[in-house]
């Protein structure tokens, strides 16, 4: 290595007798300035004293470690070269961060102030009336990540009080991944879908129309997920769910021409919020456990236990169809 | 003044003084070489740092000792701690539904990095280690809060050392979040501030919910 390197040219030095520079212990990289070094070393042993060394050592400087002034070596030698590779290294690095770790490509879009982002939470729950003028999207990602961030918090508030069991994985990562998940993913597929059916919306528009729905499964899941009542969940569904819903459609409908795109981009984005807001609702809360038990064999009695939230109603109905099951295996 | 015509200073007469001018620095080796001295003076240095940052964040003033040495030891310490403190929580053995030490600590690094991120993008003039400092270090109240309530659950796990629970983790949430954005907000434009602080509300909260919701096995 370039080390060793160094160590052989030192004990030559300070031997002060041989001038004889040992070429095999030399890098190739630096083959170029062999013969720089034949001449220096020859001026070297001619003059003996020469004090520029330190300034030399700092000229023309590459960055494949090329050996450079040769003079004035103490110990001096090693701990410039040594310097100076530090130097090249760091900037290097501080190029290649500055390079990738830039965030202000995404300033623009956190630009916001306090009460525009309580505007646009309002706003989303109200759709829009005029559906023949493109409505203007607001391209701005603050207010979205914060609420894909409630939504996971409130998610963790109701996998943890119905004692959710994640077998594979963890709560947090799950709770993450599916609110994560939802908004990137439902929004390049929904920007995928605007672009087969010509339809005016960029990416972050996307992203910023779909973050702005969850307002309405933030408040829905935030009330139903402490009051279990299965037909207040019910109601708030269609109503703030469908609010959102509708006012998302409204805006990707004045921005489409032509009927039968504007019915598959909105028709698609539609189901699938109301469809996301549903399965958050029973995938994590526990509804029904052991309706497999009253499968396995007719002597079994109808499942006794009463999930939380299932009303009576619908608890009777589970139970004939379960003895019904049962009577026909 | 004629007398003085012939003043002048014999030559055998030594002159005396200091023409040097002292050096008001020392040679930079001796101010970097920590090397030399006992590994004690080392630790102590460090542990008084560490210390003095832990009685700022309980004392929420508008000092800038903690933005301006920033350093990680801290809040590495209490993210361990308040990890392991959280281990062991689960119901059953085998599904494990209490967080584990990975996800506590993922979760607490994670967090400050978005937290600082976001502070950054919204035009905040602090550094990133700098944020990442005081984010840190604002978890202390919340792993005294944990130690309290592992204590309150050795007595017992009803419906009184719950309402203990509550109050004290409410509590210890409210000064953190007090406390960070006593130092945060200030770096930020001051019609944003609302901005900055309802992520670290949501952070804190959810390190909070971790700490009440924890049962013992």
């Amino acid at each position: 290595g370039t080390a060793a390197d160094w160590g052989g040219f030192e004990d030559n030095m300070q031997g002060g007798g041989s001038a004889v520079i040992d070429m095999e212990n030399m890098d190739d990289t630096s083959g170029s300035s062999f013969e720089d070094m034949g001449e220096m070393h020859q001026r070297m042993k001619e003059e003996e004293e020469d004090e520029a060394a330190e300034g030399e050592a700092g000229a023309a400087e590459e960055e494949d470690g090329e050996f450079l002034g040769m003079k004035g070596l103490r110990g001096q030698l090693g701990r410039q070269v040594a310097d100076q590779m530090w130097q090249v290294g760091k900037r290097q690095a501080s190029r290649a961060f500055s390079l990738y770790a830039n965030i202000d490509i995404l300033r623009p879009y956190f630009d916001v102030e306090p009460v525009q982002v309580r505007t646009r939470l309002l706003e989303s729950m109200i759709p829009v009336k005029m559906i023949n003028f493109p409505q203007k999207i607001a391209g701005e990602l603050y207010g979205p990540l914060m609420l894909v961030f409630t939504l996971v918090a409130i998610l963790l508030h109701g996998m943890k009080t119905s004692d959710t069991i994640i077998r594979e994985g963890t709560l947090m990562g799950t709770a993450i991944g599916t609110c994560f998940g939802y908004w990137l993913g439902v929004s390049s597929f929904i920007y995928f879908l605007a672009y087969l059916c010509n339809a005016q919306i960029t990416m972050v528009q996307m992203l910023s129309l779909l973050g702005y729905g969850l307002f309405g499964h933030c408040i829905t899941l935030f009330v139903t997920y402490n009051i279990h009542f299965h037909s207040l969940f019910y109601i708030f569904w269609l109503g703030v769910g469908g609010l959102s819903t509708l006012r998302m459609v409204a805006v990707l409908v004045s921005r489409t021409v032509g009927h039968t795109q504007r019915l598959i981009l909105c028709g698609t984005l539609a189901a699938l919020h109301m469809l996301f807001l549903l399965y958050l609702h029973f995938a994590y809360h526990k509804v029904v456990e052991g309706i497999l038990d009253t499968l396995e064999g007719p002597n079994m009695p109808p499942f006794q236990r009463v999930a939380r939230d299932i009303p009576v109603v619908s608890n009777a109905v589970l139970n004939t169809t379960a003895k019904a099951i049962a009577l026909t295996l | 003044f004629a007398g003085l015509a012939d003043v002048s200073i014999a030559e055998d007469i030594p002159v005396e003084g200091e023409i040097t001018v002292p050096v008001g620095s020392r040679s930079p080796d001796e101010d970097y070489s920590t090397l030399d001295e006992p590994v004690r003076d080392t630790i102590m240095r460090d542990l008084k740092a560490v210390g003095k940052k832990f009685v700022h964040v309980m004392y929420p003033k508008k000092s800038s000792a903690l933005l301006r040495d920033w350093d990680l030891w801290g809040p590495l310490v209490l993210c361990v701690s308040l990890a392991l403190m959280l281990q062991g929580g689960s119901a059953d053995s085998k599904d494990d539904g209490g967080p584990q030490f990975a996800e506590v600590f993922v979760i607490i690094w994670f967090g400050a990095v978005v937290i600082t991120l976001n502070s950054k993008l919204l035009g905040g003039t602090i550094s990133f280690f700098q944020s990442l400092c005081v984010l840190g270090y604002c978890v202390l109240p919340l792993t005294v809060a944990m130690l309290v309530c592992r204590l309150v659950l050795l007595a017992g796990s009803g419906t009184i050392s719950f309402i203990i629970r509550l109050i004290v983790v409410v509590a210890m949430f409210g000064w953190s979040t007090l406390a960070s954005t006593a130092f945060l907000a200030d770096s930020q434009p001051p019609n944003r501030k609302a901005l900055v602080v309802y992520p670290i509300f949501l952070f804190y909260f959810v390190i909070s919910w971790m700490i009440l919701t924890f049962t013992p096995q």
